[in-house]
């Protein structure tokens, strides 16, 4: 599959964010393709989370416009996104600490189940112990791909860490999202739990068909796993393209990686 | 709830692995339990058996609030309030409306879930104390409309109801209405119940835990905030209603914010966020004045009494000992005694290889 060829699920057109004085987020532009696995690389404080922000609509971009399959989704409120076809994780958790995980799962299907509180009050007639069977088969799928099954029934906040992560990626996509945007996976983790989840985040874009967008900092797993990366510095676009365009890109080096040229220099300045 | 099923409960359909009562001890548990109900109002006095109905309406009430504070993490302080306009609701909607009994609680519940969906309407937008001070509002006014409706409750004369009858029969003696609360509790908390696994009760608890990402999943805040208060005013009353046609008399001072504050005492000490909670803490809070009464009866005359010179000051150790034991709840068991119950069940689950 050539990726060029295929029309963007996302498009990011001029968007700029302020926080009164503090511009966040300056004139970015891109354009996530179809299929793809799209990371947003930067320093901290770049304006990566910022982005995804805008995306999911819990920031409203100052000016700008973002595009979801062609629709202008910039005013659209957050909670008709997940309707729309995204879904998200955090970069710091946010399950739902008191629900078992297989509860914080069914959440994602919040906006698939149709049976409102007066059918889910009458359980047994109206329908919706149907509708509630149904959806957990979908629902162990996802628990059976991100190997959660010992866990389906423990409370979500006393779990481990790097299995809270990957409850939450299962929520975000219990959504069944076109898009799922990712804040850091890998955040915290050992490399072993690194490389699953790098493994899961393959197989969701290439068995089921998801477009991801990437925030994360480990940039062996950006690199490895990444269609397209975008470098972001001081809430401007500094850099798009394939992992190794990117990374031999010299305002790239320069702004994220550290310029070691400079650092070198330096005290030579200063004894100048 | 994270249960603990034991060794060799094998569920082999989701719809096994979804029932209410997770494991055949506990159906088996219900099932006996309801035929023991049942057969109270033959064996047990006319005391016992008012106290139980005392347990049965203020439990659907504390099961409401609880569904508000407790699983939406909301607060009301005006709960009482709302268990009040259900009482006049139904003693009114029988009296003016000319509604059977039977149909005129259901329709008082649904009443006051509007007046609550209406006084809950700042939910949407405030939290926290804020929320506390509107809850509040909506206890004064509800209360100074009590006094100066009287076409509603009869001001401050109240008013009298009659007792709830179906198909002719009148269930006017304790005896008899006991049954008529052990129905509502059944299908209140059932409902209840069942509202907490399907999708809505969860949206609910999603609120409370993290309202950003409940957000995210596609859950319109609003909505469940303002929902929680109409859920809840239903359920107050639907309480307040029974309660009615149990007193046959509603007075307008009876539904004041001291009682708003017990209600909130009871889903605290029952247990914030469980559906048995609720019933437990009703029945704490029903049960506690009794014992502590009986114990005042004791001491009263004795040799304790006589030594402390305690006289008339004995009947205020009351008041003393339900404001300590709910003190001491809060201190040592601050997840409530459904909490409780879960660790004791553990223990003999384990028994005696706890650890």
């Amino acid at each position: 599959m050539d990726p060029a060829a295929v029309a963007p699920i996302l498009d990011a057109d001029r968007v700029s964010l302020r926080f009164g004085g503090v511009r966040a987020l300056t004139d970015v532009s891109f354009s996530v393709r179809r299929g793809e696995i799209f990371s947003i690389i930067g320093p901290n404080g770049a304006g990566k989370t910022s982005m995804v922000n805008c995306v999911s609509g819990r920031y409203r971009p100052t000016e700008g416009r973002i595009l979801f399959e062609g629709r202008d989704i910039t005013r659209v409120p957050t909670r008709q996104r997940a309707g729309l076809g995204i879904g998200r994780t955090f970069q710091n958790l946010a399950l739902f600490g008191h629900m078992t995980v297989l509860d914080n799962i069914m959440v994602g299907r919040h906006h698939l189940l149709r049976s409102g509180f007066l059918r889910g009050m009458v359980y047994w007639i109206g329908g919706a112990q149907r509708e509630e069977i149904a959806h957990r088969r979908e629902v162990e799928e996802i628990i059976d791909f991100l190997e959660i099954q010992h866990v389906r029934k423990a409370i979500a906040g006393q779990l481990s860490y790097g299995l809270r992560k990957r409850v939450e990626l299962a929520r975000a996509v219990a959504l069944r999202p076109k898009l799922i945007l990712l804040d850091e996976p890998m955040a915290g983790m050992n490399l072993e739990e690194k490389e699953d989840m790098a493994r899961y985040i393959v197989d969701l874009n290439e068995e089921w068909g998801m477009t991801v967008l990437m925030i994360e900092h480990d940039m062996g797993v950006v690199m490895d796993i990444s269609h397209r990366v975008m470098v972001l510095d001081f809430g401007r676009k500094i850099a798009e393209g394939p992992p190794e365009a990117v990374l031999a890109d010299e305002h790239v080096k320069r702004a994220y990686l550290g310029e070691a040229d400079e650092v070198v220099s330096e005290p030579e300045e200063a004894v100048a | 709830m994270a249960t603990m099923t034991p060794a060799g409960d094998y569920r082999s359909t989701y719809r096994e692995d979804m029932t209410i009562f997770p494991t055949r001890g506990s159906r088996i548990a219900l099932w006996v339990g309801l035929a023991l109900l049942c057969l109270a109002p033959l064996v047990l006095d006319r005391y016992l058996l008012h106290l139980l109905i005392n347990i049965g309406f203020l439990g659907i009430a504390a099961l409401g609030l609880n569904i508000l504070v407790g699983f939406t993490g909301q607060i009301s302080i005006g709960h009482a309030a709302f268990f009040g306009f259900g009482a006049f609701a139904s003693a009114w909607a029988h009296e003016a409306l000319h509604i059977p009994v039977a149909l005129a609680i259901p329709l008082a519940g649904l009443a006051t879930a509007l007046i609550g969906l209406v006084f809950g309407a700042p939910a949407a937008r405030l939290k926290g104390l804020y929320l506390a001070i509107a809850t509040l509002a909506a206890q004064f006014i509800l209360e100074d409309f009590f006094a100066r409706a009287r076409w509603f409750t009869g001001g401050v004369a109240g008013r009298v109801t009659e007792p709830f009858s179906l198909f002719g029969f009148a269930f006017d003696t304790d005896e008899t209405y006991f049954y008529v609360v052990l129905a509502f509790v059944v299908v209140m908390f059932a409902g209840a119940a069942n509202l907490m696994r399907t999708r809505d009760g969860r949206a609910l608890v999603a609120v409370r835990d993290h309202y950003l990402s409940a957000e995210m999943m596609g859950i319109n805040l609003a909505y469940y905030r303002t929902l929680s208060f109409g859920i809840a005013s239903f359920y107050a009353g639907i309480g307040g209603a029974l309660y009615a046609h149990y007193l046959l008399f509603v007075s307008v001072e009876a539904f004041n914010i001291l009682f708003s504050i017990q209600f909130l005492g009871m889903v605290i000490i029952g247990g914030l966020g469980t559906i048995k909670g609720s019933l437990m803490g009703a029945a704490f809070m029903v049960l506690l004045p009794e014992v502590v009464q009986s114990l005042a009866d004791m001491l009263a005359g004795g040799a304790v009494d006589r030594a402390l010179k305690l006289g008339a000051s004995i009947s205020y150790l009351r008041e003393m000992a339900i404001g300590a034991a709910i003190i001491l709840f809060l201190i040592f068991e601050p997840d409530g005694l459904a909490h409780r119950w879960q660790q004791i069940k553990a223990y003999w689950k384990l028994y005696p290889y706890s650890h």
